[in-house]
């Protein structure tokens, strides 16, 4: 009974929750606001790179290539701090939640550039051709042939990679973007007690709970069908 | 230009930081030595458990994968640092780390099997089983070195995860790479240890990253 009111008085502290409820909530609402920014932008910008490196043009697709390995092998974390300790240095100054946004975006980009390149390469080869000898341009066999093909194939890959990096909005706690993890870890140091990590924890399975079932149900909707 | 060369790729200031990058990547590399295994059997364990006959026992591991799913490592190893001090226990760094890791990369390393199971064609349980294997040798024998075969690449990719996902280890300060990097950083005031341990990240995942892409469109084809 002693051990069940002290973990309640730790973890479950009805003041704090009270007190703290507003601060959370402002944490979701920027994880919400960088976690939408990244998948917009990442997505577009993986999906561009890969048309681009459609047009098989050999400089231009090294840079492609080079660009997606090395944002595929580094971990965020050091991005992030790269980024944010590194940039003032050269006399741009940035707000954390912009780096953060930058970072994971690149990131997320990266990713989704070799996917959609995968999907690109997957359809075939008489796909291109019957379109072409329909009298279609190149850009638009691409636009209206191939890629609507690619993409479907790509969506449970897409979904999977994007819920990982929206997760990696955590990593702003570490530069001080004031998202869900660092109200929660703000609120701790303040109050001594560990109930806004509790609340923070709550607050992310509440918001991605959701996330990851769709993600499942998306997996076995658009099983990945050969071409 | 040379503002650029200054602040990030400081050769002097490179050297004379190598010597703690390098016991930081010691570090690294015994932290995937323990969390790797930890992480392919918790996963294994978990892919079982979510394909048990026994129905609460499927519904609790199901839960628990989505669960760990949802909730971003940083914010798990933070919870179990210093979180569970309030409740009486005070892990070290590393048992944080231990702890964070083996929840959140068996509940991915086990989707990743439970796929691979999944792939496999029941024709072959049933034959199998009609040699006289048991149920365990069945999964064992003929089931698990297909199911492997069939997701290597996903196993390989999440492995590159597991591996760059130690640097949120630095975050409660245990001393592995990027944590070294970045107190040679506040140290020198300088990025360019952070650039090293970059490049340090990259020669070791680089060829991983290549090696599954080619995988992957392998398989595709």
């Amino acid at each position: 009974m002693e051990f069940h009111s002290a973990f309640l008085e730790a973890f479950f502290k009805w003041e704090l929750i009270q007190r703290y409820f507003p601060a959370i909530m402002k944490g979701v609402g920027v994880t919400i606001e960088i976690a939408a920014a990244v998948v917009f932008t990442g997505i577009c910008a993986g999906l561009a790179l890969a048309v681009i490196r459609a047009f098989r043009a050999r400089s231009i697709n090294v840079v492609i290539v080079l660009f997606a390995d090395a944002f595929r092998a580094l971990p965020p974390l050091v991005l992030v701090l790269l980024v944010y300790f590194g940039l003032p240095n050269l006399g741009i100054n940035l707000p954390s939640f912009a780096v953060l946004w930058i970072v994971l975006s690149l990131v997320l980009a990266a990713f989704c550039e070799e996917i959609f390149w995968a999907g690109i390469l997957s359809i075939a080869k008489g796909q291109w051709e019957a379109a072409r000898s329909t009298g279609l341009t190149f850009v638009a066999t691409l636009a209206y042939v191939v890629l609507p093909q690619a993409v479907r194939l790509t969506v449970p890959p897409i979904t999977n990679r994007t819920i990982a990096i929206t997760k990696n909005t955590a990593l702003g706690t570490v530069i001080g973007v004031g998202e869900i993890l660092n109200q929660a870890t703000t609120a701790q140091s303040f109050s001594g007690n560990a109930t806004p990590l509790m609340m923070g924890a709550i607050a992310y399975v509440i918001l991605f709970i959701p996330v990851v079932v769709l993600g499942r149900f998306i997996e076995t909707r658009f099983r990945w069908r050969r071409a | 230009m040379e503002a650029l060369r200054q602040q990030f790729f400081n050769f002097a200031i490179m050297e004379r930081a190598l010597p703690l990058l390098l016991m930081g990547l010691r570090q690294t590399a015994l932290l995937c030595l323990l969390l790797i295994p930890l992480g392919l059997f918790g996963g294994l364990l978990s892919a079982l458990l979510s394909r048990s006959r026994v129905r609460p026992m499927r519904w609790l591991a199901m839960v628990a994968i989505d669960f760990f799913r949802a909730v971003p490592p940083l914010v798990l190893l933070i919870f179990i640092y210093s979180g569970l001090p309030f409740a009486g226990l005070r892990p070290s760094p590393l048992t944080a780390v231990a702890v964070a890791f083996f929840l959140n990369t068996s509940s991915y390393y086990g989707e990743i099997y439970r796929a691979g199971i999944e792939s496999i064609p029941g024709g072959q349980w049933d034959a199998a089983r009609s040699t006289g294997l048991s149920a365990g040798q069945a999964m064992i024998y003929v089931v698990l070195p297909q199911a492997v075969r069939n997701v290597l690449p996903d196993l390989i990719s999440n492995t590159v995860e597991v591996v760059k996902l130690t640097s949120i280890a630095s975050v409660v300060a245990l001393p592995e790479l990027l944590y070294s990097a970045d107190m040679a950083r506040s140290l020198t005031f300088n990025s360019s240890p952070l650039v090293l341990a970059a490049a340090i990240y990259l020669l070791m995942l680089w060829p991983v990253v290549r090696l599954v892409s080619r995988l992957e469109r392998r398989i595709a084809t």
